[in-house]
């Protein structure tokens, strides 16, 4: 298809064929790793398109320090907060598969809109993990360059950053920047309660009648808070992407290989002009919504258990050891890492000095406001008048 | 008349249970209302006991929560509506501002909408950002709305009946940060002899300048004003309670002994509530006045990231710099 062309009904999309069955046994869930650790060589999603990886060994293992890291790093923010140095953290256990795998498909080109969850996909995109933590710290609203890292501020308002990557999606095909290999792809990250929201539903439309080159990524866990996936939705929450006229399929969010074949078959088929689709990886958020929930109040611990059998962890290591990829040696070589990482990260959280209180009134306008001038002035002025009192 | 120690949430919860109980037509309706009881606690066990048709926990979706709230409306109920935190209000902000304020006006009064959307607002818990700011002058410059808010247990209680009462579209903000605080609420009370809904208060009578606060802010101007009488100077502190409308005429009579008038809120300054208010006595006690009108609020910044919150907001000692200031004029 040309470039600047874009027909909706002349997409070469492949027909639809009968959705071929996984080893899971369920028709519609994509997958290459099973619970206990067996691959599956291939498999084909809804559209027919067919999913396969083929890694090198040293690849293999890439993903596995990937996922052990960020599930590490992840705890001590958790026991960071629970230690009063974190106003609040969103953890992301038990999405470490979603989003390695997800965050490992993107190219350098690519960029990224995230939630407030995806702690895995900004350290695929090697921005230092502390990151985050100043944001949950209360010393500053998210301190990574968005143009450096590809990888915009995280957006806590539900399903904002939706629009915003269709926005940036379409801005990509107005550059000419699809079409080739090295063509651009977007990838905006929300949840299961955030395709409530009238934003992402807007954003379907958008990227779908501008064919931006853009990849949904739904990471299905469950839960809004409280509330379960029933709440938001009758279907499987791929399926709605048909009636917005684009393909939708639905991963083993669990499964990182599946999460990456996926993730990364929809970004080139965006930045080859294909236009948009999206990802449903059905996964489970093994812990609180934020430290500030309690999820014992609305679910049950037996349901907690069933998905404990699906971790996206044990799964990998599994597979590393049957098929003799890794040995016990690299294994608590990973695990030695991790430590090392996390208390570097601690250590580095405990200096983070708080702000200057004076650089609140700074970036309100790229071209400054006489009025924020003024009231900069006044607080200074107003913090002097405590100089030398018991203050 | 029976009276119970209640933090502010267990009154509003207790508020809207009596609403509940009163009147069938009323349901509750929010993301996580339901089950969880509210991020804060604030519908806790109103399910359990009222069951999931009155108490919904609805889709992910603030715009979808006020917009099937006006067709409940519309269609004889009284939908008492929670938005999550201030800072997610936007989505709905449409809904509100073009369909809620509007529709008896538009149909000559032939449709009510009696909704209540109750939103945890104001700063000061160390909160991630949007979930500390102050929204009260987007909806207080709406005709159509009344904004109410409640600054200690027993006017949660009796407020949260009254907005729910009332055939107005109200915005209810609840001041979060003082949810644990704790005071006498009288339970019984009937509402129709209880003060109506727009009727500012004294919260402390004082003779030397007047502070006007409203919601969480009101703390803050009572401690100020306990520490100003160690200083020798009785501040007298008013509640204004309720936003749209605005009752002044005690406000007035309060400026017109002191001849100083300090407005406090934690919303930015520029084009707010302190500067209608100050333009309001200004009007109506400019020969009273011994010093212009002062205003103690938020900056005119976007709410900054939490370890510097305590700078932001007015405290007790921006309220005594301003009292200094009054009386140095």
């Amino acid at each position: 298809m040309a470039k600047g062309d874009p027909g909706v009904s002349t997409r070469g999309r492949r027909a639809v064929p009968r959705s071929r069955k996984g080893a899971t046994g369920d028709p519609e869930l994509v997958q290459l790793l099973t619970p206990e650790g067996e691959r599956i060589e291939s498999v084909t999603g809804p559209d027919g398109t067919e999913y396969r990886v083929d890694f090198t060994d040293e690849e293999y293992r890439g993903f596995y320090r990937d996922l052990v890291l960020v599930r590490k790093l992840d705890a001590e923010a958790t026991a960071l907060q629970r230690q009063g140095e974190l106003g609040l953290w969103a953890s992301l256990l038990g999405q470490e598969a979603a989003q390695v795998g997800s965050g490992r498909a993107l190219r350098t080109q690519d960029m990224a809109f995230p939630t407030y969850r995806e702690h895995g996909v900004l350290y695929c995109r090697g921005i230092d993990p502390i990151m985050p933590l100043g944001l949950f710290r209360g010393v500053d609203q998210g301190g990574w360059d968005p143009n450096e890292f590809k990888f915009n501020m995280y957006t806590i308002v539900i399903g904002a950053q939706t629009l915003h990557a269709t926005g940036y999606a379409m801005g990509v095909t107005m550059d000419g920047k699809t079409g080739t290999d090295e063509g651009e792809a977007v990838i905006a990250y929300f949840g299961d309660g955030a395709t409530s929201q009238g934003d992402v539903n807007e954003s379907f439309v958008w990227a779908s009648v501008f064919n931006a080159p853009m990849v949904f990524f739904c990471q299905n866990n469950q839960y809004a808070i409280s509330e379960p996936l029933e709440r938001q939705t009758r279907i499987p929450l791929y399926r709605r992407a048909a009636g917005f006229g684009f393909p939708g399929v639905r991963v083993d969010g669990n499964d990182v290989l599946a999460s990456y074949a996926v993730t990364r078959h929809a970004l080139d088929n965006a930045r080859h002009g294909q236009g948009p689709s999206l990802i449903e990886a059905y996964t489970y958020r093994m812990g609180a919504h934020t430290t500030s929930d309690d999820p014992t109040r609305y679910r049950i611990a037996s349901e907690v258990e069933a998905w404990q059998a699906k971790d996206p962890i044990a799964r990998m290591k599994a597979f590393l050891v049957k098929q003799k990829i890794a040995d016990d040696d690299f294994f608590a070589e990973v695990d030695e890492q991790a430590k090392r990482e996390s208390v570097h990260l601690r250590e580095r959280v405990l200096e983070m000095p708080n702000p200057e209180p004076s650089s609140m009134f700074d970036h309100v306008y790229p071209n400054g406001s006489p009025l924020v001038d003024q009231q900069r002035a006044q607080f200074t002025q107003y913090l002097e008048s405590f100089e030398g009192s018991a203050h | 008349m029976a009276t119970e120690t209640l933090t502010l949430g267990k009154a509003l919860n207790a508020g809207m249970r009596k609403a509940l109980e009163n009147d069938p037509k009323v349901v509750i309706m929010g993301e996580d209302v339901g089950k969880l009881g509210g991020v804060f606690r604030i519908t806790d066990g109103l399910q359990k006991d009222f069951g999931d048709q009155r108490v919904i926990d609805t889709p992910l979706a603030e715009s979808g929560i006020i917009g099937t709230a006006v067709g409940l409306a519309i269609r004889g109920y009284r939908p008492v509506c929670e938005i999550q935190f201030d800072g997610f209000v936007y989505p709905a902000y449409d809904q509100i501002v073009s369909q809620v304020a509007k529709m008896h006006y538009r149909s000559r009064g032939k449709l009510k909408i009696p909704m209540v959307i109750r939103i945890p607002f104001g700063g000061g818990i160390g909160a991630v950002e949007h979930h500390s700011e102050s929204p009260e002058a987007y909806f207080s410059h709406t005709p159509g709305l009344k904004v109410a808010t409640c600054a200690n247990p027993q006017d949660a209680y009796v407020m949260i009946q009254q907005a729910i009462a009332s055939d107005d579209p109200t915005v209810f903000l609840e001041p979060k940060r003082r949810y644990w605080e704790k005071g006498p609420v009288e339970v019984d009370q009937p509402l129709p002899e209880a003060y109506p809904l727009q009727a500012a208060r004294i919260a402390r009578p004082g003779t030397d300048a007047t502070l006007i606060a409203y919601g969480p802010m009101v703390r803050t101007c009572l401690d100020a004003a306990t520490a100003a009488a160690e200083d020798g100077r009785e501040l007298e502190v008013i509640d204004l309670r309720t936003l749209a409308p605005l009752d002044l005429g005690q406000v007035y009579e309060s400026v017109r002994r002191t001849g100083r008038a300090i407005v406090v809120h934690e919303a930015p300054s520029n084009i707010g509530l302190g500067a209608e208010v100050a333009a309001r006595i200004t009007e109506e006690c400019f020969y009273s006045l011994e010093s212009p009108v002062l205003r103690v609020t938020g900056y005119d910044i976007p709410y900054p990231a939490s370890r510097v919150e305590e700078e932001y907001l007015p405290d007790l000692d921006r309220v005594l710099d301003a009292v200094d200031r009054t009386f140095g004029w």
